[in-house]
């Protein structure tokens, strides 16, 4: 019997309906409590179980007690397991943090949470890249690409999942903004990892639709793409995230997943590097910058990889007028498709360097397949 | 409740439609050993004294070590077995075919199908002496000279054996054009649009191109920007469909084909489905070197389930040289076939192109005439933006792109709205229009639309059944936001509920033939 693992962060979404940017903090949730904020976590869970209650004989839920699950099972008709122990009214980060370890402890199949980027990150936190997990869209901030589109969609996932129709995993990034930043009205986001996500290349699929090949494959491929066209003696930095990931695995190359790394004629040249080691290393000396677009937004620059900042990016197309020369940036199509039409984002800070960005850049989608696409500063 | 219908079609006259159900099982399940269709006679002595055994005239290396495995049953079983398949269907025949856009499922008349079935065309063997094909061979001449006066192009080669063959042709024209001129190496590049038909892709990535895809912007296709950033030197063509499957024409086709032009590259025009656009543009006069049209879709030879099909390639006349051979060719006296081409692509198909869908398509042709050609792209755009205006008065479904401007043939749907708000997919409300006889697809990648549906309404059908296939959809869309799980269980009255498609993502489970699925499904060894 499969078990599915289900945690509720009960204040996810506090914050949003009062028009404020976040729910982290207690002075925060205080505010919109006295705002009339209604927590939107146990409505969405609902709706999400509902979709699984008709395979309800065929699993074991594990869940935490009250708001952080056990109610929303029992509103459902859902038999559950219940462990743990919460202080009604007073959870934080800490008891998802907790609640999912003792999940995945009980060998859950999948983790299904409801929650918004600070969950994703908790529950990141707690269980990294070992167990399955899938979010119910429920927060005021969904950047991380780990959630159903809607809890019904995260419900529909959920089951296909545990009924083994759709065994696909894929890694989704969990991306958080810092809040306190945020209220200042700067935008920060940060690459925190990535979960294991059940994944269907869509529901609606036809007779007439060829199949794609798995992702890996894909990244495979345009791996092999990137190594080949690697002029020798340039530095290359390899930003962030599983595409470009790819190309370092071709390489036979350590990567710091969410961070920059330099590579020169196939071999490292330095891990993890900030922005003041980064001029440092490409002072006179031919760079180029290898980027996957971040997230659900399309942020190429200025999200999760601030180390390459304008004054790096200026460093580097010195000589050059076009500076898009100088970048070469990697995409499965599923991602690009997923942005529905809108561009591409930079947002170095310096919007000089940003408009000098935008317009139309290639992108190396597969071996031998490319895609022009927007970029807007 | 009447006055919530559109048209004149009323909820209570939708058909309620229900499939035979016969439980039939896969023939090979069927087959018993020694069961036999035909019992062939012996060879009588008369024969046998005079010529010995035939199958010792046969090579040893061609004689099978074991039988094939086939199923074994008599005529009658076969027969029924059949019947009953054919009568668990929903074909085209049956229902207001607009469902499947992109595949131009118009009415194609019985007349053209008893012509091909004459003996005159169904008893000739393309291996005859040309002398005694004169016939078939005029037909084909003829229909090429048709086929150069609607696209503009210098000639045509009706060898390839469907669409995507015939993009490949193209594609393979283009290499061979680029090394004729001591390219080969360096026009590598292919680029295409996101929204032309994905075999152009495809088939320019089996040619051994590397590919480049734009992305349309609000207008619905992509803007000259882009294609600026796309060109090099390294640019072999530019292949494109317009309008995209979208029904979204490009007005800038000319400027595309100018920019490819001036960085060294060739331009192809996908006409496979040229069903709004007979008699009113012309390849040629965007200034295109290739283009191709399906005679299976725009020119009413049925589509065969994956064949026979026709795809005729065309180029300008100085790329004629490089066209697959023969070519039908008229001496002044003799059509005969002309093999006279060294620099040709060499073949893309068995002889010179599926007669009877050249036939099929010829005939079409001389029963409309040229001013009957431009009517049926008339009328088809017409039946489009009438059905396209209706069906967006329909609860939850929009046009994505374009907003508020017409469409040429067909149209790609979105049930976004209607699935966030009620959790039904788009392939659901499809299945539950099945329980009123009409059906619809889901459209085929790129999966940008969500919850899509492409419908492409051609010339066939009246505004009475146009009203009947919007009436069953307003109806199917009522019903979601009423009653969900009654579509989402859809369909109620077919041979089978519905299929888990999940296994056609899995190159581990799908099965396209008895043997795969023995291995696969059944678990049972390869034999």
């Amino acid at each position: 019997m499969k078990r599915l693992g289900l945690v509720i962060n009960p204040i996810a979404g506090l914050g949003g309906k009062v028009g404020l940017k976040g729910s982290d903090g207690w002075a925060v949730q205080a505010q919109a409590r006295a705002l009339g904020a209604i927590p939107e976590a146990l409505n969405r869970t609902v709706a999400a179980l509902k979709k699984i209650q008709p395979i309800a004989a065929d699993i074991e839920v594990i869940t935490f007690p009250g708001e952080m699950g056990a109610a929303a099972c029992q509103v459902c008709g859902l038999e559950a397991t219940i462990i743990g122990v919460i202080q009604p009214g007073q959870t934080t980060g800490n008891d998802t943090r907790r609640a999912a370890e003792q999940m995945m402890a009980r060998e859950v199949s999948l983790l299904l949470f409801a929650g918004g980027d600070g969950t994703a990150r908790d529950v990141y936190t707690a269980v990294g890249e070992q167990q399955p997990a899938l979010g119910i869209p429920a927060g005021v901030k969904i950047h991380s690409a780990v959630f159903g589109v809607n809890p019904d969609r995260a419900g529909e996932l959920a089951r296909a999942y545990l009924e083994g129709k759709s065994t696909s995993l894929r890694k989704g990034e969990v991306l958080d903004i810092d809040e306190q930043a945020y209220w200042q009205g700067v935008i920060s986001a940060k690459l925190y990892g990535y979960l294991q996500v059940p994944f269907r290349i869509r529901m609606i699929q036809s007779q007439k639709s060829a199949s794609q090949p798995g992702e890996n494959a894909l990244l495979d491929a345009i791996a092999c793409r990137v190594v080949e066209e690697m002029e020798p003696d340039s530095i290359y930095l390899v930003g962030p995230g599983t595409t470009t990931r790819a190309i370092t695995d071709k390489l036979g190359l350590e990567k710091t997943l969410l961070g920059v790394d330099a590579v020169i004629n196939g071999g490292s040249l330095a891990m993890d590097v900030n922005e003041m080691q980064i001029l440092k290393l490409i002072e006179g000396r031919p760079a180029k910058i290898i980027l996957a677009p971040i997230g659900g937004q399309g942020f190429l620059l200025g999200r999760g990889n601030q180390q390459i900042s304008a004054k790096v990016i200026q460093q580097i197309g010195r000589d050059s007028q076009d500076l898009k020369d100088h970048i070469l940036v990697v995409s499965t199509p599923d991602k690009i498709n997923a942005l529905k039409g809108r561009p591409l984002l930079v947002d170095t800070g310096d919007k000089a360097v940003d408009q000098r960005l935008a317009g139309y850049i290639k992108l190396i989608s597969g071996y031998d397949e490319a895609i022009i696409y927007k970029v807007s500063d | 409740m009447a006055e919530h219908i559109s048209g004149t079609f009323q909820k209570s006259h939708l058909r309620r439609f229900h499939q035979a159900k016969w439980d039939e099982p896969i023939i090979f399940e069927m087959s018993r050993k020694g069961l036999r269709g035909i019992l062939v006679p012996e060879v009588e002595y008369e024969i046998t004294d005079k010529v010995g055994d035939v199958l010792a005239l046969l090579p040893e290396k061609m004689i099978r070590k074991e039988s094939a495995n086939l199923p074994e049953l008599s005529q009658p079983q076969v027969l029924r077995h059949y019947i009953r398949l054919s009568q668990e269907n929903l074909g085209t025949d049956v229902n207001i075919d607009v469902g499947q856009g992109t595949c131009t499922m118009k009415y194609s008349p019985k007349v053209n199908d008893q012509l091909a079935r004459s003996a005159k065309l169904a008893e000739v063997h393309p291996l005859q002496d040309q002398t005694t094909l004169q016939g078939i061979l005029e037909i084909m001449y003829r229909f090429e000279e048709m086929l150069k006066e609607i696209s503009g192009m210098d000639r045509f080669s009706l060898q390839p054996g469907g669409g995507s063959a015939a993009i490949y042709t193209n594609a393979a024209i283009m290499r061979a054009y680029h090394a004729s001129r001591g390219e080969s190496g360096k026009r590598d590049e292919i680029i295409t649009t996101i929204f032309s038909h994905p075999s152009n892709a495809a088939c320019a990535k089996t040619a051994g191109f590397r590919v480049i895809t734009l992305y349309p912007d609000e207008n619905g296709y992509p803007e000259v920007e882009g294609l600026k950033a796309a060109v090099s030197e390294r640019t072999a063509g530019l292949m494109i469909t317009n309008p995209e499957d979208t029904g979204i024409f490009n007005p800038e086709i000319d400027k595309f084909v100018e920019i490819v032009h001036e960085a060294g590259g060739l331009c192809a025009y996908d006409q496979a489905n040229a069903n709004g656009i007979l008699g009113i543009t012309r390849a040629k006069q965007a200034d295109f070197d290739l283009c191709h049209f399906n005679l299976h879709k725009t020119f009413s030879s049925p589509h065969g389930s994956g064949g026979p099909a026709v795809g005729a390639s065309g180029v300008r006349e100085e790329l004629t040289r490089f066209l697959p051979v023969p070519l039908v060719a008229f001496d002044g006296d003799h059509f005969y076939l002309d093999y006279d081409l060294p620099d040709s692509i060499g073949k893309v198909g068995p002889f010179y192109g599926v007669a009877p869908v050249i036939l099929r398509a010829y005939a079409w042709v001389m029963s409309l005439g040229e001013a009957g050609l431009r009517e049926v792209s008339e009328v088809a755009v017409l039946n489009n933006n009438y059905l396209l205006n209706k069906i967006l008065k329909i609860r939850g479904v929009s046009a994505p792109f374009a907003k508020g401007k017409s469409r040429i043939e067909q149209v790609r749907y979105s049930w976004e709205t209607l699935f966030m708000e009620t959790g039904v997919h788009s392939e659901e409300i499809g299945l539950r229009a099945a329980d009123f006889g009409v059906h619809y697809w889901t459209s085929h990648h790129p999966f940008i639309v969500p919850e899509p549906c492409t419908l492409e309404p051609t010339e066939s059908y009246s505004k009475e059944e146009l009203d009947e296939y919007v009436a069953i959809l307003e109806h199917v869309a009522e019903e979601a936001y009423r009653e969900p799980e009654l579509v989402k269980s859809a369909p109620h009255n077919s041979t089978i509920h519905s299929i888990d498609h999940t296994s056609l993502d899995d190159p581990g489970r799908w099965a396209m033939t008895w043997r795969a699925y023995k291995r696969k499904v059944l678990n049972q060894l390869a034999v």
